[in-house]
């Protein structure tokens, strides 16, 4: 079996790193059919997103109040601010208190906090994992970084404004907010989605050649799908 | 250490000693002697550790420094070994064979500097930058905030205006 893998695989420069067993192999199936595995490959849609629909004016508010009062917090820290999570969870400020809880998978989170400073390394595990989030889906920016570029507004690494890689829902201003302005952000999402007006999900499909091209335009190795759901 | 500068003028012509601080002594030597200054160093003076290459920019005199800090752990000693390279065709020797870990620090000055070290070990792989393909941006004729302004969309700053003159203008608007 190994000697196959090798025999198959011996002029892929890009392999040269992988264990045998995660290369590119065939496998003979029962029947004698044979399968072409290609074990580090990821499966995905192909199809673009679509908008939802509001529902029932009724039905709709009854949801938005169920969204507002749990929270899912993917625990994802970009730059300084992430150290400013945890406390938000201890019991002097407990966040869990107002429904907010912190989730390890972008597949069970609804909200997610950058918090801070995005280099375009960074940006590209954020827009994967923003886009791997289940509808409704919100976002909450944290500090000036995020706003302007901050501190590092000239840097050659370092992106300026969030609002044009994903629909940011709330700011926060600051360098860094402290963990009462992050729950004073979270009051104020809780109010936006109430409203009805927290609608970045369905504002990222509409408009989503336009983010497209502001991600592919910053990072320039694009060697992920387009659609990563 | 008097002893063993003494032996390295000797050895590789060693210039420029300086005692910078305590137990370290800073010194520049040619840049294809470092090799040999360095293996010396390791196998017959103690200094088992390669603590850092880090790179400076010297773009007035058109040249790249390379410091090697080595340390000897039993004296506690530290060395810094300075060696010039050209700018224009920027390539030195590696030293992965004396050091493992001297690979990773050629990779990044690779990336940050565009300093080849041909034969250092995936030293043309991507280390923090992913498909960088404009100037080194470490190196000082890279001019980092006409690329951010080119690529990341800055926002617009807050106007601002002189109190006393805007006070004139909306008090007094047919004065000049």
């Amino acid at each position: 079996m190994t000697e196959e893998l090798k025999d198959n695989n011996i002029e892929q420069v890009e392999d040269k790193f992988l264990a045998p067993e995660n290369r590119k192999h065939t496998v003979t199936g029962p029947e004698g059919e044979i399968i072409h595995v290609d074990p580090l490959q990821d499966y995905y849609c192909n199809e673009r997103p679509k908008a939802e629909d509001p529902r029932n004016k009724i039905v709709e508010k009854f949801l938005n109040w169920a969204r507002a009062e749990s929270l899912w917090v993917l625990g994802f820290g970009t730059g300084c601010g992430s150290i400013e999570i945890p406390p938000l969870l201890s019991p002097r400020f407990d966040a869990y208190r107002f429904g907010v809880a912190m989730r390890a998978t972008p597949r069970q989170s609804s909200v997610i906090i950058i918090s801070g400073y995005l280099a375009v390394k960074t940006l590209k595990r954020v827009i994967r994992s923003y886009e791997q989030m289940q509808n409704p889906k919100f976002v909450i920016a944290l500090g000036s970084c995020t706003i302007n570029g901050g501190m590092y507004w000239d840097s050659y690494n370092t992106i300026n404004r969030l609002d044009y890689y994903l629909p940011v829902d709330v700011y926060v201003a600051g360098c860094m907010p402290r963990p009462e302005a992050i729950l004073a952000a979270f009051d104020k999402l809780k109010t936006r989605i109430k409203e009805g007006r927290a609608e970045g999900a369905n504002e990222y499909v509409e408009k989503f050649d336009w983010y497209k091209a502001n991600q592919k335009k910053v990072i320039k190795n694009w060697n992920m799908p387009d659609y990563n759901w | 250490m008097e002893n063993l500068i003494n032996k390295l003028q000797d050895m590789f012509a060693v210039k420029d000693v300086q005692d910078s601080k305590k137990n370290q002594i800073l010194l520049t030597v040619k840049a294809s002697k470092v090799p040999a200054l360095l293996s010396f160093l390791k196998e017959f003076e103690g200094f088992k550790v390669l603590v850092m290459i880090s790179s400076v920019d010297w773009i007035e005199i058109g040249k790249f420094q390379l410091s090697y800090i080595v340390n000897d752990p039993d004296k506690k000693n530290d060395l810094i070994i300075r060696a010039f390279i050209s700018r224009k065709e920027a390539s030195m020797i590696s030293i992965h064979s004396l050091w493992g870990h001297a690979s990773t620090f050629q990779r990044e000055i690779k990336e940050m500097y565009g300093i080849d070290f041909p034969g250092s070990p995936r030293v043309d792989e991507p280390f923090l930058l992913e498909g960088w393909d404009d100037t080194p941006p470490m190196r000082r004729d890279f001019d980092t905030k006409k690329y951010s302004e080119e690529t990341f969309f800055p926002r617009p700053g807050r106007e601002s205006n002189d109190p006393a003159e805007y006070m004139k203008k909306r008090l007094y608007p047919d004065e000049k």
